[in-house]
């Protein structure tokens, strides 16, 4: 187990430093940030002068070393946008997109596996044939479309909700949340249904596939010629296998909805990563780019680490296999 | 029960301990706006950003400033005069304190002078022309210029005063924004202006409240007691929170939702022309165009071609279909109420394709040419679909135009100095000290070698009687006289077609009907105008 974990932290770094590799060798592209720092009146001189400091001058791969050698001792640098540490403004962004992440996805999970079983269960019925082609809406229309048509919907023509941002936050140390407020709450349902939508369509897909596979399998049969109740067959045998692709999905999902958040940040002016990444994008705000690249490389292995170790909990036969290979 | 009863009271209590709090808050007014930029740092002296420096200058305050019609009136000093041709004399205001109480007195002119001008700071550029700043006493101060210096009260209008004490204390005695740790005064302000800095988020919120002791006061009462800015960047976000109530105002509104707010009850639009010229600049240096089928020689070089291109460019078409009416279109590269905008000149060549296909065929074009054109997509309003229009107006001639639009900071980062990658191209250009003679010797003057002058002359036009011309204007300290020189380089420009000048854009800002505000062509935004009914 622990030569598991050595052996994945191992592939995090690595799968860190490619990103950022990548990223400083697109950066070339982005453009210049320069001109986006000083005002029209600031001297060539001046000009070239803040360029040399900022090391931009330097070719791709000098500026990658440095940033590794100082992200190796902690430092990720000054943002161009904000002059303040980019570690602070990441720390002071996380909460909001993990929280808005985390209750996205529950939402996902709690309304897309429930219909997924029903709609799985009966085939037939209209409420399923409702329930598909509700969520073919939801996959087929773009995100940013359906924020907009929930804010005009819920936030102008009713004025139920605020249109934009985290409302009221409490801080825990250096966490802020939004979840323990009224004004939090109304000011996360917009972006988490947004946020969640796309998501909940594929795991109600999915759990429906893989019911209709599982209960046409033997051991169904099997089970129900046993004469166990509907439910013990439905929810005990069939529903319990069918959850390995789901978490599979639903993980790597996660980690998509993390990074995908940015979308439904920049429509909701939500205050997290993916704005902060959208506003360093046109600012060419080098150093932020940066670290969040990496970072959402490191969330991405994270989440695929527990996704792996999730399998052995919920499936017997993988456990017998790794010990089986440690005797051997 | 009477445990029942218990809790009943003590809802009572709190629900009447609640309204009374409420009711007290009630009577503060709170004005919320949003804008789709942040003004990234409070430091006054580190950036020369319009919006910065605009938010900025509602807590600290200038020396002198501009009035809702855009006419210098004093602030922090009451008299100036120029005492002798290269010394600046200004009185300073007594009996001024800082938010924190610390008086305002000339040693804190002199020392925000020299952090204005110090490396670090982005106003360098805006003082070149300052030589020293003496303290003559404890309320007067010199400025010594390198040459007679007219317009430098306008450049002062941007540098902000900042207490001396203050940013000792601090360990911010110099601006520069990049250091390896955040300065104290990226997040923190200490001015004498009408607000005073409460919460700062970067990037997503930042809350003003009332000066109480703003030496102002008296004569302009602040109606608003606490200001709070927001950061929306999505245009449709930020429009619906306006519509919805979220916000009391918004700050640039682009064309297409102008109608939708105007049809909203209770919705207002604030609109005036802006003082930044739009314009088509021309490569007019090199021997041959970087992207052009013309081999061996630079069309742009004969005035005639660079004729044909202003008169089959439709500017009233582009005003009305592009610009939604939002536009005012002008003959001259800066517009009314910019110093020494001469009227009896702003009359536009007329639109002809039939001159501007003859002017071509005699330049030995008959069949047109193939040119690249340069142009932002996030920069100005509407800046891509005009130049669509231009390449759709210019094939009526057989030009063949191939455009590349791009982020500000790829096209920023090709058609500027040093490199001047381009050969056709649409900027636009506010002159900071709102006066003509920024405007020529930024993108009229010849280049020098240092790229002082002509700094922004990216099509490298050089004409030595007007460079004589724009050295004069720099001199002259009557105005007068001045301004009759300045007419002569604003007819120069025109009657060479240095540029195709096409339009001022409008200033155009949001509200609910029941706050008043001043909209000012400079994209300045005075929170001590804000009044709400």
């Amino acid at each position: 187990m622990i030569a598991f974990l050595v052996q994945r932290l191992y592939q995090a770094v690595l799968v860190m430093l490619t990103v950022g590799l990548i990223a400083f060798a697109l950066f070339n592209y982005v453009g210049d940030p320069i001109n986006n720092m000083v005002g029209q009146d600031t001297s060539l001189a001046d000009r070239e002068r803040l360029r040399q400091e900022l090391g931009l001058n330097d070719t791709f791969i000098v500026q990658f070393a440095r940033f590794v050698g100082r992200a190796a001792r902690g430092e990720f640098g000054l943002s161009y946008q904000q002059a303040r540490p980019v570690g602070q403004i990441i720390l002071e962004k996380m909460p909001a997109t993990l929280e808005l992440s985390f209750v996205a996805a529950t939402l996902a999970l709690a309304i897309g596996v429930p219909m997924g079983i029903y709609t799985g269960l009966h085939r037939q019925s209209w409420l399923s044939q409702l329930l598909l082609g509700l969520s073919l809406v939801g996959v087929s229309l773009p995100t940013f479309l359906i924020g907009i048509l929930l804010i005009l919907v819920f936030a102008v023509t009713l004025g139920w909700l605020p249109s934009f941002g985290r409302g009221n936050v409490v801080q825990f140390g250096w966490w802020s949340s939004g979840l323990v407020t009224l004004d939090g709450w109304r000011a996360i349902i917009l972006p988490a249904v947004t946020l969640s939508l796309f998501q909940m369509t594929l795991i109600t897909r999915l759990v429906r596939a893989e019911m209709i596979e599982v209960l046409r399998t033997d051991y169904i049969k099997f089970a129900r010629a046993r004469g166990l109740t509907n439910r013990a067959v439905n929810f005990g045998h069939a529903l319990k296998n069918t959850l390995v692709p789901v978490i599979t999905i639903a993980g790597l999902q996660l980690g998509s909805i993390i990074a995908f958040a940015i979308i439904t940040e920049t429509v909701f002016q939500w205050p997290g990563m993916g704005l902060m990444f959208i506003q360093a994008v046109t600012f060419v705000d080098i150093p932020v780019m940066a670290a969040y690249l990496v970072l959402v490389g490191f969330f991405f292995v994270v989440i695929n680490l527990i996704v792996d170790l999730l399998y052995h909990v919920l499936d017997p036969r993988l456990r017998v296999d790794r010990e089986r290979v440690g005797v051997g | 029960m009477t445990k029942k009863l218990g809790s009943v009271c003590r809802w009572t209590l709190s629900a009447v301990m609640v309204i009374a709090a409420l009711a007290g808050t009630g009577e503060a007014k709170t004005f919320r706006w949003a804008n789709d930029g942040d003004p990234t740092t409070m430091d006054p002296h580190a950036r020369s950003d319009l919006f910065v420096t605009s938010f900025d200058m509602n807590m600290y305050e200038p020396l002198l400033r501009r009035n809702r019609e855009l006419k210098l009136e004093p602030a922090l000093a009451t008299e100036w005069s120029n005492v002798e041709p290269t010394i600046w004399r200004f009185k300073l205001r007594q009996g001024v304190e800082f938010h924190d109480g610390t008086p305002f007195t000339a040693d804190d002119v002199v020392f925000s002078a020299q952090r204005a001008i110090a490396p670090g700071s982005d106003l360098a550029g805006q003082l070149a022309v300052v030589k020293e700043v003496k303290k003559v006493d404890d309320y007067t101060i010199d400025f010594i210029t390198d040459g007679p210096a007219p317009i430098l009260p306008n450049y002062l209008v941007g540098i902000a005063i900042m207490s001396k004490a203050w940013c000792a204390a601090h360990n911010t005695t110099s601006a520069a924004m990049l250091k390896d740790e955040e300065s104290y005064a990226t997040r923190n302000a200490n001015g004498t202006g009408p607000f005073m800095l409460k919460d700062r988020q970067p990037a997503v919120r930042t809350v003003l409240v009332k000066n109480p002791n703003w030496w102002g006061l008296k004569e302009q009462p602040t109606d608003v007691d606490e200001v709070v800015f927001s950061r929306i960047e999505n245009v449709a976000t930020r429009v619906a929170a306006l519509l919805s109530g979220e916000l009391d105002m918004v700050y640039n509104v682009p064309p297409q939702d102008i109608e939708r707010i105007q049809k909203t009850q209770g919705m207002k639009i604030w609109e005036t022309p802006e003082l930044r010229t739009i314009f088509l600049g021309m490569d007019q240096s090199r021997d041959e165009l970087l992207e052009s089928n013309v081999k061996g020689k630079n069309p742009f070089k004969d005035k005639r071609v660079r004729q044909a291109f202003y008169q089959v460019i439709d500017e009233d078409a582009i005003k009305t279909k592009v610009m939604r009416g939002f536009a005012h279109p002008t003959a001259l590269m800066v517009g009314p109420g910019i110093n020494g905008y001469d009227s009896t000149l702003d009359k536009r060549y007329p639109y002809d394709p039939l001159a501007a296909k003859r002017l071509l065929s005699e330049a030995g074009y008959p069949d047109g040419f193939e040119v690249g054109f340069d142009c932002p997509n996030d920069r100005y309003v509407n800046d891509e679909a005009i130049c669509q229009a231009v390449v759709a107006m210019l094939a009526r001639i057989g030009v063949k135009v191939n455009l590349l639009a791009q982020t500000k900071a790829k096209y920023f980062a090709k058609i500027n100095a040093p490199g001047y990658q381009t050969s056709f191209y649409l900027l636009g250009w506010t002159p900071t000290p709102l006066d003509t003679l920024h405007m020529l010797s930024n993108l009229a003057q010849t280049r020098s070698k240092d790229f002082r002058d002509g700094a922004w002359n990216e099509g490298g036009y050089s004409n030595l009687s007007l460079d004589e011309l724009i050295q004069k204007i720099q001199v002259e300290l009557d105005s007068e006289k001045r301004n009759e020189l300045i007419s002569k380089g604003l007819s120069i420009v025109k009657e060479d077609f240095v540029y195709i000048p096409l339009h001022q854009q409008m200033v155009v800002w949001a509200s609910r009907d029941s706050v008043d505000l001043a909209p000012m062509g400079n994209n300045d935004f005075q929170l001590r105008y804000v009044k709400l009914k």
